[in-house]
């Protein structure tokens, strides 16, 4: 393959030669060993970036004043409000609502689809454009208790097990419980599941599942679901008004301290909007724009942790957010496509890691933060990563495996959209090994909700990858999809019940933001920035020092 | 030392690194020259050259579609076009993105269908019926995907040929901004699937049975135990689950342990 260099098309010889041995093995269903639960912990500690003290800070105020967490997170949220409070008029809205959902992914616009259902008007404010988010980038699929042999009980063993038993049970519970309700909700918005003739879900291993679970819309599960539930929402436009490139900027509280509505700011006009609402939904996503300790990430332009630095201000509580998902297998090569996700279906279509030798050295369906760990330390430890042309470490994924189990065809059937990824760099995934390295691809904590999607702030509810305690401190695949479903559509539910019972009129108010201003001087942080950044900044130092402000 | 080096190459954020020796080569970013090093994509071009993106920039993997492009290169005359986050930038491409393209979309209650799939279809999109054949959609399609032909099948009534032909469309409109028919080909294709996958592809009995029982609180019992538990009985529940192999058949398969099911 061309798409290859010549020193690397070398070592992929090393993988073919051992190719055959490993193929008799996976046909008789023999596996390299999994590692035992204290190895697991073992691993973790010693190679996985989350243990690492040095790029840590504790926060210095707030209501998580003393929670340790990622230096890029921890200045983020301690940083000056963007907004100049003095400046907005809060005495005339621009826009009234029963209900504001922030942020326009999988699990707000489920809230909204909700909360129309149940009667209110509700305005959406996203920063890009609707289904721009970390959503639309899910690739292998959505797990659900659907099949006989399965059950949620099992899939909460699973869950919790993979998260090290660190989540918040109830959220668990109530994640895999509505499981088979989303699916069957899915499936009667017209999603195209991966079905046999029979209409029967196909349904795969994840990492860390004990069943087949994993029901997959081809590799663009989530971009199925995305633009499913966004053709819906479009159908009921009457009652749900999406304002794009218009993200909120700060949370508004009324003068009993709850939630009110949000201040959204004009990406393009630059204009400030107040908008006054009954309740307020975030679901703004994750934080992997930040780069976390320099890591390249799989995650969307607009992941700037936007929600969690406007909630905190507003009062509301985080938890594990000093815990970063590094999926396992990220590509880096070739250049352009450094950070983009192989999703895990590769692995659990029998893909094995490989290292420069072509030997095995892992179970390759470990939970991802094991699995990362895996890599991570036959690359830096026992170094036997590959190096390519741009000085990056990696193992190699054994595509070509898929085809030889499962037949001729099945890598451009069940993997189109990589397929197509790679093949433009004439590199074809089912003859060819790619080459992965773990990539920051999910924040695991957020802002503390109960199985409601309640935050602790009356009118305030959250959900999806901005909120944490579902998964623990580790994420499973195929349930970030479902957790966006499920925790999206029980915040609709909620707020829908709180909004038919608020009462309104009484005075919007910033104050939260001015004495959060306040807090940071007090404790002598010096802040260089303001936040959210609601952007990332990719301006290169070549520009950035010619640049006249 | 060596793996302080090794360390060091980790971090790189988003930033690419260019091969060493990279050339550097003319780009005209809607006209206007900037010299960037080979190897880039485009839309990391257009950052390297110092723009900053709000529109046309999502996920910058190749599925969310915000970054139709379309590209000439000096002295050629054929119009091409791309994903800007996928096609690497060559020497001397005049580039201009198209961050959003108004497209035809009707709206319709899916629930409620007027008539059969294929008449809703023509109710609600009476121009794909206009289609000239000309190719251009196809020719156009950053997906690679045979947009004519998924057209044509909608004419023919082929409701689910068109939606498998059209399942991996990311929807930037490239095909809607070229079609001289003025036909929003990925806005129909979108009503198609949904239909398809609603009213043609065969439903799954076995989510139905679940969900009744989900609905009767059969599992909340369940739950309850396990949310009550002392971790460590929690854990060696976990520990002792037992996997389903890899090839077993869906629906067949059924664990010696039947209690919790």
């Amino acid at each position: 393959m061309s798409g290859y260099t010549t020193v690397l098309s070398e070592l992929i010889k090393k993988a073919e030669a051992t190719r055959p041995a490993r193929m008799e093995k996976a046909r008789k269903g023999e596996h390299f060993p999994a590692l035992t639960m204290e190895q697991r912990q073992q691993w973790l500690k010693k190679y996985h970036p989350d243990y690492k003290s040095d790029g840590r800070r504790k926060l210095l105020i707030g209501p998580n004043k003393g929670m340790e967490l990622p230096e890029e997170v921890a200045s983020l949220i301690e940083s000056r409000s963007r907004l100049n409070t003095k400046a907005v008029d809060l005495k005339k809205a621009d826009y009234e609502t029963d209900l504001l959902v922030i942020g326009a992914g999988g699990a707000g616009t489920a809230a909204a689809l909700v909360a129309q259902e149940l009667g209110l008007k509700v305005l959406v404010s996203t920063k890009l454009r609707h289904g721009d988010s970390n959503t639309v980038m899910a690739e292998g699929g959505i797990q659900g208790a659907t099949q006989e042999g399965d059950s949620p009980y099992f899939h909460y063993l699973d869950v919790i097990g993979g998260g090290h038993f660190s989540n918040a049970p109830a959220l668990a519970a109530a994640l895999t419980n509505d499981a088979p309700l989303i699916i069957n909700w899915l499936e009667d918005l017209g999603m195209m599941f991966d079905k046999a003739p029979s209409g029967r879900m196909k349904v795969r291993h994840g990492g860390g599942t004990c069943r087949k679970r994993m029901h997959s819309s081809g590799d663009m599960t989530g971009a199925e679901i995305m633009r499913v539930l966004r053709d819906e929402a479009r159908n009921r436009d009457n009652d749900i008004k999406m304002l794009e490139f218009s993200p909120a900027v700060e949370l508004i509280l009324d003068s009993a301290g709850k939630a009110a509505g949000a201040v959204l700011y004009n990406l393009e006009t630059k204009e400030y909007y107040v908008v006054r609402a009954k309740a307020v939904v975030v679901a703004t996503g994750g934080f992997g724009r930040l780069h976390i300790q320099g890591f390249p990430t799989t995650n969307h332009y607009g992941a700037t942790a936007d929600g969690i630095v406007m909630a905190y201000r507003a009062g509301a509580k985080l938890q594990d957010l000093d815990s970063t998902q590094y999926h396992p297998t990220g590509a880096i090569f070739p250049e352009q496509n450094v950070g983009l996700l192989i999703t895990e279906k590769v692995r659990g279509l029998g893909a094995q890691l490989l290292n420069v030798d072509g030997e095995q050295f892992c179970f390759p369906l470990e939970p991802r933060d094991v699995e990362s760990a895996c890599v991570i330390r036959e690359c830096l430890d026992i170094g036997k990563g590959v190096v390519t042309p741009t000085g990056r470490f990696g193992v190699w994924l054994d595509s070509p495996m898929i085809d030889l189990l499962h037949g001729e065809g099945t890598v451009r059937k069940e993997l189109p959209a990589k397929y197509i990824q790679f093949k433009r760099y004439d590199i074809d995934i089912s003859r060819v090994p790619m080459l992965i390295y773990p990539t920051l691809h999910y924040q695991n904590g957020g802002i503390q909700i109960d199985e409601w999607s309640r935050t602790g702030i009356d009118g305030l509810f959250s959900a999806g990858e901005v909120a944490g305690g579902v998964h623990g401190r580790n994420r499973l695949m195929g349930n970030s999809l479902l957790d966006v479903l499920v925790f999206g559509r029980r915040a609709g539910l909620k707020a829908a019940e709180y909004a038919k019972s608020a009462k309104t009129g009484s005075p919007l108010s910033l104050k939260h933001v001015e004495d959060f201003n306040k807090e940071i001087e007090a404790a002598g942080i010096r802040s260089t920035g303001v936040s959210p950044i609601l952007l990332p900044d990719y301006a290169p130092d070549h520009v950035k020092a010619r640049q006249i402000v | 030392m060596a793996e302080e080096k090794k360390l060091k190459t980790l971090a790189t954020g988003d930033k690419t690194i260019p091969p060493e020796g990279a050339k550097m080569i003319p780009i005209y970013i809607m006209g206007r020259e900037y010299v960037v090093p080979e190897t880039l994509t485009i839309m990391k071009a257009v950052e390297y050259a110092g723009y900053s993106y709000v529109r046309g920039c999502g996920c910058r993997g190749g599925i969310c579609g915000a970054c139709g492009t379309f590209y000439r290169f000096i002295g050629d005359y054929r119009l091409r076009s791309g994903l800007a986050c996928q096609t690497v930038a060559e020497p001397n491409m005049i580039i201009m993105q198209l961050p959003f393209f108004p497209a035809n979309r009707p709206g319709y209650d899916l629930e409620k269908m007027q008539s059969a799939p294929h008449e809703e279809l023509r109710r609600l999109y009476p121009e794909v019926f206009k289609c000239v054949g000309c190719g251009t959609c196809t020719r156009t399609c950053p997906m690679d995907i045979d947009v004519m032909d998924y057209i044509a099948l909608m004419k023919r009534g082929d409701l689910k040929g068109a939606a498998i032909k059209s399942f991996d469309c990311v929807m930037c409109g490239l095909c809607a901004s070229r079609c001289p028919a003025q036909i929003s080909q990925f806005t129909a294709a979108m009503f198609v699937r949904r239909v398809y996958g609603k009213y043609i592809l065969p439903k799954a009995a076995h989510v139905k049975k679940r969900v009744d029982e989900v609905r009767s609180g059969k599992y909340e019992k369940m739950l309850d135990e396990l949310m009550s538990m002392k971790q460590e009985d929690v854990k060696k529940l976990y520990v002792e689950r037992e996997r389903e192999p890899d090839l077993a058949e869906a629906g067949k398969w059924m664990p010696k342990d039947t209690k919790n099911l």
